[in-house]
């Protein structure tokens, strides 16, 4: 018998070890579309390793927050990814904190981050800063109105058990859902840094927006940023993969096989949103930086229509 | 205007080719005068010991001289007071030579950024190096305005050079460019040189244009000693230069997207420039086809294979190049990126006399292979291209249709190559120190190639213009009014040199 906590353990370390991997596959299906032969997908592995093994420089003018935000950034942001039901479902700390805890925890990481963009007092990092904080001020709200749509679709904020209501019978095709989705989608691509709002691998210093605020981070800082980074990626992948594909989850507490299925059908997940995300990323321009604004209006529209449609179709009862 | 001006002079006689004035101080108010009212284009501007030159074209009637000014006591009058664009050649003057520009605007130094080992390393009489104190940027004051100074080391891998931009939140309201970063003192190493020598190092100016520069160095060599250069040279040259003109646009078009964050574009232009310099291995034997060119003639001639290679790389590239403007064409995200960016207004263009896709992107039509018609596009010319629009994507299309031109030139040409040697060795030498000047047309713009000889053969000045000086001053407007995220499109856009402007 697997114990809750035990899976919640497992959960805790599978996202540590995981998020590179899933950042490895999207570089090496990238570079195949682009006709490249990409690096090993273990390559961020040994990135993260390479790093931590550097020294790490800081500028003289910074501050105790500039070498306290990575750490806190990326204690916040495993926090995060450890709440999200992966493989199994019914996890120890589902009852203590919900999806607004999570969307709260990505905001702490985003305000240090923002911060320590600031602290050095170069033009990149303050570029970076208020460019991410104009995303942030319509990426958040436009989150919160996804979770506010599915909470009220399945009566509760808990993923586990918004999970659980998903497989159960009497779902089926719902407009509020799709919508939710949509926004959802649009949400990742803006909060991981991915084309069309930004762009992970760009040399070019005055287009940055994620990077332009750890510009100035080397060594152990930039390795637990990355890490935190890949994190991100993993968490909404996962996210929308216990949401809205919650099929072959297991639930804690049951048998060997259950969990095969649970990890097998999450790896599977994880391959199938990685390739489409890089699809979707290949086929597209970067937006100027005053477009995204608009893109990222369109999922708070999208998260809102969401919530009111669920309000005007429900039967009373 | 030009007969105007130059009427009641002879032409200095050791100056072969075009014809080259001296002038007095009224001739030369009246050449800025001239230059203002838009009717002369500024080619270049440079000097030597003891005078300054500038070579003017007069777009009416097609003709181009070149007009000097001897130093009086190390003072020379400024033709930038009328013409802004002779503002940093003018400033180079000064800092190379040592000469007093009197009545120059802005008399910061250009090149030199206080590092030199001497000042006015080109003078007769370098002086010691002096400590200029810090550079002071152009000012701009008002509320909220905040700077930011990018480079001169980049993130990517790219040439040295510095930008400062002033902003207001995203919005760029000055960019000033600082050059001379990657100064290697070319015009003193090829002083007192052989003409092998010469063309070696003028082949390595700027290593995208080495063919453009080693035709330019050659064919002012040429002029200058009377050395005809056999036929089938004559074409194999412009047969690299259309080479070289395609890989260069064929990277550039795929840089503008990639900086767009289009990475597929790229990756695919690369694939068709990976291949044309393969094809340039396959037919002159160097993919860059880097020292090919000599005075003369070429240094080789075209490989056994050289012309399957060609006709088979032209075949590829107009099967796949189409697939490729259709997918730029065709992609709205990108489409919203290009347009409208970066504008270059035509009188802008036309002021600065911008040559190459910049010029022409705004509605400026200047190409030395048709205005000027050397050979042998006086016997086949290549189809022009033109824009009225002045952004970057109006700068893309440019490129895309000189590629397709030249692609379409390659294969009348190649087929079309005469036969017999491709090198005159008859090189005499002549009594007294001769001069002359060219201009060839590279994947940039017009490239100028000044040089004086003497009658030991070697080099006593030699003077090289890279388009991109005449460009680089438009790209600080073109930024005015963009957001600072585009400037990196806009950048790729002109893609000036570093190298060559910095010799």
């Amino acid at each position: 018998m697997i114990r809750g906590w035990h899976t919640q353990l497992a959960q805790i370390v599978l996202v540590l070890l995981l998020a590179p991997l899933l950042s490895g596959v999207t570089r090496k299906i990238k570079s195949r579309l682009l006709r490249r032969r990409g690096t090993s997908v273990f390559q961020p592995y040994r990135d993260l390793l390479k790093l931590i093994r550097k020294e790490a420089v800081v500028a003289e003018n910074s501050s105790w927050l500039f070498r306290t935000a990575p750490y806190i950034v990326f204690a916040t942001t495993w926090l995060a990814a450890a709440l999200v039901p992966t493989f199994a479902t019914g996890l120890t700390f589902s009852a203590a904190a919900d999806v607004i805890v999570i969307v709260a925890l990505l905001g702490t990481a985003r305000f240090f981050l923002a911060l320590a963009g600031l602290d050095v007092g170069t033009s990149f990092g303050g570029i970076g800063s208020s460019r991410e904080m104009m995303f942030a001020s319509l990426a958040e709200p436009a989150m919160l109105l996804v979770v506010f749509t599915v909470a009220l679709f399945a009566g509760s904020t808990q993923l586990s058990s918004i999970s659980a209501h998903m497989t159960g019978p009497g779902v089926g095709l719902n407009i509020s859902l799709a919508l939710a989705l949509i926004a959802l989608i649009i949400v990742s691509i803006a909060e991981n840094a991915r084309v069309p709002v930004d762009n992970p691998a760009t040399h070019l210093e005055l287009t940055m927006v994620h990077e332009a605020m750890i510009l100035e981070y080397s060594g152990r800082h930039l390795a637990v940023i990355e890490a935190a980074a890949s994190m991100k990626l993993l968490l909404y992948v996962s996210l929308i993969a216990c949401i809205f594909t919650p099929w072959g989850t297991t639930v804690a507490g049951s048998g060997a096989v259950a969990y095969a299925i649970g990890l097998g059908s999450y790896l599977l997940k994880l391959a199938a949103f990685g390739f489409m995300l890089v699809v979707f990323e290949t086929a597209i321009a970067k937006m100027r930086v005053f477009r995204v604004p608009e893109f990222l209006s369109v999922a708070l529209m999208l998260g809102l229509l969401g919530v009111i449609l669920l309000f005007i179709s429900r039967v009373p009862q | 205007m030009l007969k105007a001006l130059f009427g009641n002079y002879a032409a200095v006689p050791s100056h072969r080719g075009w014809p080259r004035f001296e002038v007095d101080a009224g001739t030369w108010q009246a050449i800025g005068e001239s230059l203002r009212e838009g009717k002369l284009d500024l080619l270049g501007e440079w000097a030597d010991e003891a005078a300054v030159h500038c070579a003017l074209f007069e777009p009416a009637s097609g003709q181009l001289n070149i007009a000097s000014i001897v130093a009086s006591a190390g003072r020379v009058p400024s033709l930038a007071v009328f013409h802004a664009p002779a503002m940093r050649l003018e400033r180079t003057i000064a800092d190379l030579f040592g000469l007093e520009v009197v009545g120059l605007p802005d008399r910061r130094p250009w090149l030199d950024h206080g590092r030199w080992a001497t000042r006015a390393p080109l003078a007769v009489r370098p002086g010691p190096p002096d400590s200029p104190g810090p550079y002071r940027f152009l000012e701009s004051d008002g509320p909220g305005l905040h700077q930011v100074p990018v480079g001169p080391v980049h993130a990517g891998i790219i040439e040295p050079g510095h930008f400062r931009f002033t902003a207001s939140g995203e919005t760029v309201i000055r960019l000033e460019e600082r050059l001379g970063y990657t100064h290697k003192g070319i015009e003193a190493l090829l002083k007192g040189k052989t003409i092998a020598e010469g063309v070696a190092i003028a082949a390595r100016v700027s290593g995208d244009s080495t063919v453009a520069y080693s035709l330019a160095f050659a064919r002012a060599v040429e002029q200058a000693l009377d050395l005809a250069p056999p036929r089938r040279a004559i074409w194999l040259r412009a047969v690299m230069a259309e080479l070289e003109r395609i890989a260069n646009h064929l990277g550039d078009i795929g840089a503008v997207c990639n900086d767009a964050a289009f990475s597929m574009m790229h990756a695919e232009c690369g694939i068709l420039r990976e291949e044309t310099l393969r094809g340039c291995a396959a037919a002159f034997g160097h993919r860059l086809m880097m020292d090919r060119i000599i005075p003369g003639g070429t240094a080789v001639d075209l490989a056994a294979t050289g012309r399957d290679a060609i006709l088979s790389l032209t075949q590829r590239l107009s099967q796949r190049f189409p697939e490729l403007i259709e997918l730029y064409d065709n992609t709205a995200s990108l489409q919203d990126r290009t347009v409208g960016t970066g504008v270059v207004s035509a009188a802008l263009a036309a002021e600065f006399a911008a040559g190459g896709f910049v010029g022409r992107a705004s509605g400026r039509y200047f190409d030395a292979r048709a205005a000027l018609a050397y050979a042998p596009y006086d016997a086949l010319a290549v189809k022009p291209a033109l824009r009225n629009e002045g952004d970057v994507d109006a700068r893309v299309w440019v490129r895309i249709h000189e590629v397709q031109a030249s692609v379409e030139w390659l294969e009348a040409a190649v087929r079309a190559l005469p036969a017999g040697p491709v090198l005159n060795p008859a090189v005499t030498a002549p009594v007294a120190s001769v001069e002359a000047t060219a201009i060839v047309e590279g994947f940039r713009g017009d490239v100028l190639a000044h040089l004086r000889i003497g009658p030991d053969l070697r080099i006593e000045r030699c003077h090289l213009r890279d388009p991109s000086w005449f460009q680089w001053p438009l790209l600080e407007i073109a930024i005015n009014g963009n957001i600072v995220a585009d400037f990196p499109l806009c950048n790729k856009s002109f893609n000036c040199s570093y190298s060559g402007h910095d010799l």
